[in-house]
């Protein structure tokens, strides 16, 4: 996309500015999108409404919110970190951003073709331990500083796993680029990976149900990467207040808040590249059928963006249904569980490939 | 072995069968209502705001008194002969001028016994629930009709009928007025 | 060279999200490991026994309601039972009844929002909603009853303040047939849930003999497995004439006396309160429930002390008459109070999150603790 923008407007600078606008655009609409959508189907799944009164539906309460908190006053406590404390929520909210600089949302959007997307995705998204450990320190909170605490190691932990499937992953493919990765799952679902791939053969039908486990192992993994129950621990609200955000008020929330949206869009749609196709319809191109090619792209954002949007939705079902777990039995579920089950996934899946 | 698998087994089935119910919530109708729009109907036996009929009150000081958080204060200056202060609503005929019956809402606690005492069932419960105020000062309900310069008529009328009734009786008996000045307090 | 190193005190409340009101717990900790607790109370004193002092023997009524908040039927009961013995006056069939219906219901609605606070401290807010949904129902039959949502004065010296409603029968049936299953939809969304088992099993033991030492009462007990029950053990008002069992805690999952089974002889005596309730109900003799009621309630010179089960445990009232309106002296036995008492042993060596699921399913409500 840089490339074609480099050659519409033939500025770097406005080149590269553009290229970044246009993931921050989806991450605040999707945050304000997805806030909406955990309200509404929270209340649904309660039997209650939610938000009514805003808009149709309080389509517009996630609007009304932000507005709050951008006019909100700014508290910063007297014995807080100051540098840490105004770094922390920038660095956290940069990090999930930074992730969908290589998400593909079709095949002609995205914003950097590097060819180790995968990896960079894995990289970049650490950065937000740090930031996360910063808030949690620089607030001089004590529930603050138990909530970075665990959610320093929850995430490191699930790291493992998340690698693991995505090492499985990468050796099945052979490629580390996301776009190449989505390219491969072409034509129909029955070519996506949790359906054993495009190549047609035995191994194909041994690999189904291998994938469906990795496909499990790194939805549950990047679920406790997201902090989101019954993995979030960190911000365990009946037992830490807040967590590492406790402190922070008015926009500087808001931006923890947005990174989180951010990331659960960005870890489905991680998880939609690796086994759901990416950005490949299920059933074929409109456009292609009936002969407007500049129609595939845009059907392609719509496929890529449905998916997200469903795995999302199953997070959200996920957390209003079930209770968090302790520390303990969070590091026990990855080590104890996901890691073995990855490894051996890892293992057999390697021997599949071989056949 | 057996049981880690077990354990992966329930942690997964038992998660399903949960999202299987909240799904199944997903799509049942809500059982809120959206308030302010839409108001559920109170039974009718329902306490929230006192309320006083004053015309048919006889200040006879029983709410008061069953009040366990002392929220009424009633006054009351007794008639003189020849004001006729009408009857009430049962029939009983009222004696005192109620100069003062102020009721402090933000004290009432709602517990209904000022209601059961009560002869004439002046006093009573409403369904009215919404009185919020800005003021701590707005809470304190003055159900007395009497204006402050009528009550202190009254009350003129009533010391001047006291003195006049003494000046009356200290004629022929010098010392009962003492008497019947403390009866008045 | 060892690191030096250092506690940490984290001060858990007043203002909490999960301390159910306002405690403080003073929790010592190393990582998130504890190692003492301290439970401080008090922040909602209201005087409540040096209240009942300067009132009336009724006057009381209307601040028993507001001991334990969320059961004002139970705490009515106990303090008319008080006062009725101390009088020495007969009970009309019809009131004896109502009372029983009354107190089995508030037992439900209380063990709805104890299940459901210990869920949603867990993280489960979603049952949280479910519950509270019944425990609507319940409340609205008590204000077509009473006119009172949440402290009802309802139960009186000798008789009730108002007769029950022309539908109340009618409607007590159809919630029962609705909730026997939202019991069956708990079970299976929280109750037998795998995290909810990891996160109460095990955890927060309460050894029979502890439990007994400190003088816990109510599901605390019985969730240690002594199926003690003032109902049965001295049976009052017409208990006696129920037939209904005592659940105990039974190590389903974990060992006996763990949260998960304070949590789960909860969900087993809602269902025991409707058998209750289902016998009563159809058996309601005809009579007048203000017949009893005596003109003046002044009690002869004397002590007494009552005790009814509550839906936290044994409550009792202890009050000493001397011949006036106003009673010389009365002192709540608050199950609460009790309970909390086992925080300090049952925490120990758990983790911070443990704190939360202990303190839920100990149930305390805070109105009663510091009266």
């Amino acid at each position: 996309m840089y490339q074609f923008l480099y050659d519409l407007i033939g500025n770097e600078i406005l080149a590269g500015l553009l290229v970044a606008v246009v993931p921050l655009t989806i991450i605040l609409v999707f945050a304000l999108f997805g806030i909406w959508l955990e309200r509404k189907v929270s209340a649904h799944m309660q039997d209650r409404l939610g938000p009514m009164r805003t808009g149709w539906h309080g389509w517009l309460q996630t609007v009304a919110d932000l507005m709050k908190m951008l006019q909100k006053e700014d508290i910063i406590a007297t014995d807080a970190d100051k540098t840490l404390y105004n770094i922390a929520p920038v660095l956290v909210f940069s990090g999930s951003f930074a992730a969908y600089a290589v998400i593909p949302f079709s095949s002609k959007l995205l914003g950097s073709e590097v060819e180790i997307g995968i990896f960079y995705v894995l990289a970049i998204s650490s950065l937000v331990v740090a930031g996360i450990l910063m808030a949690g320190w620089s607030a001089n909170n004590k529930y603050s500083l138990l909530g970075a605490m665990r959610a320093v190691a929850q995430i490191i932990s699930y790291e493992i796993p998340t690698a693991l499937i995505v090492l499985s992953m990468v050796m099945l493919m052979g490629t580390l680029s996301l776009d190449k990765i989505s390219q491969m799952q072409t034509s129909s679902f029955w070519n996506w990976n949790i359906f054993g791939g495009a190549v047609f053969g035995l191994s194909k039908f041994l690999l189904i149900p291998f994938m469906f486990i990795a496909a499990l192992i790194l939805f549950i993994s990047t679920l406790a990467e997201v902090n989101r129950v019954p993995f979030d621990i960190p911000e365990a609200e009946s037992e830490l207040v807040a967590g590492y955000f406790t402190e922070y008020c008015g926009m500087k929330w808001g931006m923890f808040m947005l990174a989180e949206y951010g990331n659960m869009f960005a870890v489905s749609a991680i998880i939609v590249i690796l086994f759901f196709g990416g950005y490949q319809s299920p059933i074929g191109y409109f456009g292609n059928s009936i002969g407007v090619q500049w129609l595939v792209p845009f059907e392609q954002g719509f496929w890529f963006i449905a998916k997200g949007l469903t795995l999302v939705f199953v997070q959200m079902w996920l957390r209003w249904t079930l209770p968090r777990l302790r520390v303990d039995q969070l590091m026990t579920v990855c080590w104890k569980y996901l890691i073995p089950y990855a490894f051996l996934n890892l293992i057999i899946i390697g021997i599949i490939s071989l056949l | 072995m057996k049981q880690y698998l077990k354990n992966t087994f329930d942690g997964i089935y038992t998660v399903l069968v949960g999202m299987k119910i909240t799904f199944k919530h997903l799509f049942t109708p809500a059982v809120t209502i959206q308030y302010p729009d839409v108001k559920v109907k109170l039974p009718d036996r329902v306490r929230n705001r006192l309320y006083v009929n004053m015309d048919d009150c006889i200040g006879c000081d029983q709410c008061s008194r069953a009040c366990p958080v002392s929220c009424i204060e009633i006054e009351t200056v007794k008639s003189i002969p020849g004001e006729d202060l009408g009857i009430t609503s049962n029939g009983k005929k009222k004696a005192l001028w109620v100069t003062k019956f102020n009721i402090d809402i933000a004290k009432c606690c709602y517990c209904q016994l000022c209601v059961f005492p009560c002869p004439t069932e002046c006093i009573y419960m409403t369904d009215v629930y919404e009185f919020a105020e800005y003021e701590r000062s707005n809470f304190l309900y003055k159900f007395a009709t009497l204006t402050d310069e009528e009550s202190a008529q009254k009350k003129i009328n009533y010391e001047k009928f006291q003195a006049e009734k003494a000046a009356a009786a200290a004629k022929p008996k010098p010392e009962t007025p003492a008497q019947t000045e403390n009866k008045s307090e | 060279m060892a690191l030096k190193t250092e506690t940490m005190v984290l001060n858990m409340g007043p203002q909490h999200p999960s301390t159910h009101g306002v405690l403080r717990l003073e929790l010592e900790i190393e990582g998130e490991l504890i190692l003492s607790v301290k439970p401080h109370i008090g922040y909602l004193h209201r005087c409540f026994e040096k209240h009942a002092e300067a009132m009336t023997y009724p006057q009381v009524i209307p601040y028993t309601d507001r001991l334990d908040y969320l059961a004002a039927m139970g705490n009515n009961f106990g303090y008319v039972i008080a006062v009725e013995k101390l009088l020495g006056i007969q009970i009309p069939e019809r009131v004896e009844y109502i009372r029983i219906i009354m107190a089995e219901l508030q037992r439900i609605a209380s063990h709805l929002v104890a299940i459901a606070t210990n869920g949603a401290d867990i993280g489960a807010l979603t049952p949280f909603l479910y519950l509270f949904r019944d425990r609507e129902y319940i409340l609205s039959l008590f204000e077509m009853t009473c006119g009172a949502r949440m402290l009802y004065n309802y139960m009186w010296i000798g008789g009730l303040s108002h007769d029950i409603h022309p539908d109340f029968v009618r409607k007590t049936k159809e919630f029962i047939i609705h909730f026997r299953p939202t019991i069956i939809e708990l079970n299976n969304l929280l109750t037998f849930n795998k995290i909810f088992i990891e996160r109460t099993a095990n955890i927060g033991i309460l050894p029979i003999d502890t439990a007994i030492n400190f003088g816990a009462s109510g599901p605390v007990l019985r969730g240690s497995g002594l199926p003690f029950d003032v109902r049965r053990e001295d049976p009052y008002s017409i208990y006696n004439r129920f037939d209904f069992e005592i659940p105990t805690g039974k190590g389903l999952v974990g060992t006996v006396g763990d949260c998960w089974d304070r949590y789960y002889v909860r969900v087993l005596e809602m269902e025991q309160s409707l058998r209750i309730i289902e016998q009563a109900i159809d058996n309601i003799p005809e009579g007048d429930v203000h017949s009893a009621i005596p003109k003046r309630i002044k009690p002869p010179k004397g002590t007494v002390y009552a005790r009814v089960e509550n839906p936290r445990g044994e409550l009792g009232y202890f009050i000493i008459s001397d011949g006036n309106l106003n009673p010389f002296r009365v002192k709540v036995r608050a199950p609460s109070f009790v309970n909390l008492e086992v925080m300090g042993e049952l925490c120990k060596g758990h983790l911070v999150a443990d704190v939360i699921a202990i303190l839920g399913s100990l149930d305390i409500v805070l109105g009663e603790i510091d009266r």
